[in-house]
């Protein structure tokens, strides 16, 4: 390309303001319709990854707080939740969306603040989706016989949950709000570096009414989540996580009557044929790998694109990238916010690493980062092969590979070719084509002509290492529910 | 397909298929751009420039023609630093009086030609109405192409047509008009963008204005990615004016969005970017106004014409 005349004309910053949001000094646990301070008296301090300075101060559960917290579930299950009709726990779903819905604005802002992700993603996608799960499975509450004809569903009693960080409270929501629906009570995890919109939940739900014990919440490390999956007295696991914790889970689990769904990693393929609309494609590749900072465990993470169209793509996506605004996850232009911590930072460079000592050639746009915080500039790397790292394993970061192949057949093989199958994107004008090259590929998702595209109604879960299980639309139901 | 030579029959076969839904969405996306303070400020001052300020009615007389070319370089005698506009635009037998109404000014007189709306005329009367703006002055001519033939397959005829006025422009720099509201589908306004650049075109066009809809945001988009396509194929930059319906100042911001996301910065001047349009204008003063003194007027403090 010739001349580059940038920054006639740049946009002003334009910050969503965070007094919409009053975040307290601390927060405590959420156990039996109570706030109450964990038993070791620990906190741990929770940071903004934007500009690394400290927000609140979040209550370190442990073994005795989440007993307590079964206990509490155990008991509401017992007294009341199982008891009551299922329109009556349909009216508290109903409830808690509408009230979601009332502070979405200051729900979104505090994911941001926390999590790092655009304002614009939390405002449009997290957050609402988010308070639709909620209004799809309330109205499936007292559903469930007919969902179901003939089955006899029934609840299993308490669902213990364990909470991401790259999505907080959207996560939250596929988990809770199934789990309520369907009758279960809840003992939930956030994750440690991401509680914030998980302990504004609790304030909500308890605003809501709900009865005393149904709906709980200890926060806390990875020993908080043991002790709750390892609890004798939790029916249902559900993890969304890392592959590694989740196969830790599985083992733990192994020889228990405790039903299990895991959602974790991927690697997913998005797939770009010559004949597919292209600068669509483009758009849809941006989508793919770089929505929500990478942190996304369906990206579409490996590109694949026709040998005889893969200069003019990677050209069109360099010059794409190279409007997407990296930075202060509160102005409502940035595209790409923070890495979620200096951890998962970390992690990415040293992929990058990887990936260049491997061979391949990396590229990163020519854009402006913050000096402070945990910012990285959107990346590809090309002339990649499948037998690269940086093609195989998860990076979680906005990172994509790029691959060329020449047939259907060659890229299905190589699309499922991988130890992970959550998702899968396919570009391509032809119905046809689409339909063979999806009915083949292993995943859980696949998307056609479009990527990153979420709805309650949809179910969602993996193939092989990304877990088993599928969370939203009526399938969401199942893992909830026992039949005669 | 790397090195396609860019002729008629590899334009045909090989224009780009273009997917509605994600045209939409990456439409809505520039729409969510917030555009505030200095560059909202710097925005309507280049809207402003950037306004080919257009008369095409049935019943323009002299006495019209005069008062908007007035307008067009007395924006708002009132405020000071305000550009002029990019270009007044009027039928052709109105072209000598605008050029003489605009001595002195950089503001160009552009004409509508070949047989404005509708292009249903001879080839040889579409020419001698080009000739005759020509003649007259005319700094730019806005030519339609033969929708018709177009959409009965003919793209042979469309491209030599707009081939033939291209010559009859000589030094005059040439927009084509697709009236993209009667070509109904994205591919065709691909097609049609990607034959009218082939035959020559310095600027390629929305709409005339006189069709439902006229200029959208996803028609625009359709249009600038095959500008840029040529660009990365040939180096050669063609301009765009989207025409019609783009009457409000966020509206227009948001078109420069696009521009600037699509095509680059190098495409933010009136040298490759207008708009068509008779009642932004104002509306941009107003808003202009409101960013210097805080205070909005009513619409009888700007002047209609």
């Amino acid at each position: 390309m010739s001349k580059k005349t940038q920054d006639i004309w740049s946009y002003a910053p334009a910050p969503e303001s965070s007094k919409v949001v009053q975040i307290k000094e601390k927060y405590d646990l959420y156990i039996d319709g109570k706030f109450v301070k964990p038993s070791s008296g620990k906190y741990f301090k929770s940071f903004n990854p934007a500009d690394e300075k400290e927000i609140c101060s979040i209550a370190y559960g442990n073994e005795k707080d989440v007993d307590l917290a079964v206990k509490a579930a155990r008991k509401a299950y017992n007294t009341v939740w199982s008891k009551l009709s299922s329109a009556e726990r349909g009216k508290y779903i109903f409830r808690i969306a509408r009230m979601m819905q009332e502070r979405s604005r200051e729900l979104a802002v505090a994911e941001s603040i926390d999590s790092g992700k655009t304002i614009r993603e939390s405002r449009d996608i997290d957050i609402p989706l988010a308070c639709n799960h909620f209004f799809y499975y309330a109205g499936w509450a007292d559903k469930l016989e007919e969902a179901f004809p003939g089955r006899k569903p029934k609840s299993l009693g308490v669902a213990g949950q364990i909470i991401p960080w790259n999505f907080p409270l959207l996560m939250a929501a596929w988990k809770i709000a199934p789990a309520l629906a369907t009758g279960n009570t809840v003992v939930i995890k956030p994750a440690e570096t991401t509680s914030l919109t998980m302990m504004i939940l609790a304030e909500i739900i308890h605003e809501a009414g709900l009865p005393a014990g149904v709906f709980n919440v200890v926060s806390g490390y990875g020993d908080t989540g043991a002790a709750i999956v390892n609890h004798p007295d939790v029916n249902k696991i559900a993890f969304t996580g890392s592959t590694a914790v989740g196969k830790i889970i599985q083992k733990a689990l192994a020889g228990t009557d405790k039903k299990l769904t895991l959602e974790l990693g991927g690697k997913s393929a998005n797939i770009v044929f010559d004949d597919a609309p292209i600068d669509q494609a483009v758009e849809g590749i941006v989508n793919g790998i770089f929505f929500n900072q990478g942190h996304v465990c369906c990206a579409g993470s490996r590109l694949f694109v026709q040998e005889n169209i893969a200069e003019k793509v990677i050209e069109k996506l360099k010059f794409r990238m190279a409007s997407l605004i990296v930075g202060d996850p509160l102005d409502k232009n940035t595209d790409i916010g923070a890495i979620n911590s200096k951890e998962q930072f970390e992690t990415i460079q040293k992929y990058l690493k990887i990936g260049k000592d491997e061979g391949s050639e990396m590229y990163q746009s020519p854009c402006k980062l913050p000096k402070k915080g945990n910012y990285m500039a959107p990346t590809l790397f090309m002339n990649v092969a499948q037998s690269n790292i940086i093609a195989q394993e998860e990076i979680f970061g906005p990172v994509l590979t790029i691959q060329t192949f020449r047939t259907i057949d060659e890229v299905i093989q190589k699309a499922n070719n991988s130890p992970f199958g959550l998702a899968a994107g396919v570009w391509s004008d032809k119905g046809s084509k689409v339909f063979n090259v999806t009915s083949q590929l292993r995943a859980g998702v696949v998307w056609a002509n479009t990527y990153n595209k979420f709805d309650p109604a949809a179910p969602f879960g993996g193939y092989k290492e990304s877990g088993f299980g599928r969370e939203g639309g009526l399938h969401g139901l199942i893992p909830y529910l026992k039949f005669d | 397909m790397k090195t396609m030579v860019p002729n008629l029959k590899n334009i045909i076969n090989h224009s780009p298929s273009i997917d509605k839904v994600g045209v939409e969405e990456r439409c809505a996306r520039f729409q969510s751009r917030s555009i505030k303070n200095e560059s909202k400020w710097e925005g309507l001052k280049m809207v402003l420039s950037m306004i080919d300020l257009t008369t095409l009615e049935g019943k323009d007389t002299p006495g019209k023609v005069k008062q908007m070319c007035y307008k067009a370089h007395h924006l708002n005698d009132n405020m000071s630093d305000l550009p002029n506009v990019a270009a007044v635009c009027v039928y052709p037998s109105m072209v000598k009086l605008a050029k003489k109404e605009l001595i002195g000014t950089n503001i160009k007189v552009a004409s509508v030609s070949t047989a404005f709306p509708s292009g249903q005329a001879p080839l040889s009367v579409k020419l001698s109405d080009t000739k005759f703006a020509v003649d007259n002055g005319a700094d730019e001519i806005d030519m339609v192409i033969s929708r018709g033939e177009f959409l009965s397959g003919d793209y042979n005829f469309v491209h030599d047509e707009i081939a033939t006025i291209k010559e009859a422009c000589g030094h005059a720099r040439l927009k084509v008009i697709l009236e993209t509201g009667e070509l109904s589908t994205l591919d065709n306004v691909r097609l049609a963008s990607d034959i009218a650049i082939l035959a020559g075109a310095d600027f390629i066009k929305t709409s005339t204005g006189k069709i439902s809809p006229a200029a959208t945001m996803p028609v625009t988009y359709t249009m600038l990615q095959a500008i840029r396509d040529h660009y990365v194929a040939t180096g050669k930059m063609i301009g765009m004016k989207p025409a019609g319906g783009i009457s409000n100042s966020k509206l227009a911001l948001h078109y420069l969005v696009m521009v600037k996301e699509t095509v680059g910065d190098e495409w933010l001047n009136n040298t490759y970017f207008r708009f068509g349009a008779s009642s932004l204008a104002n509306d941009v003063l107003m808003q202009i106004q409101k960013a210097k003194t805080g205070i909005y007027s009513s619409a009888d403090y700007f002047s209609i014409d």
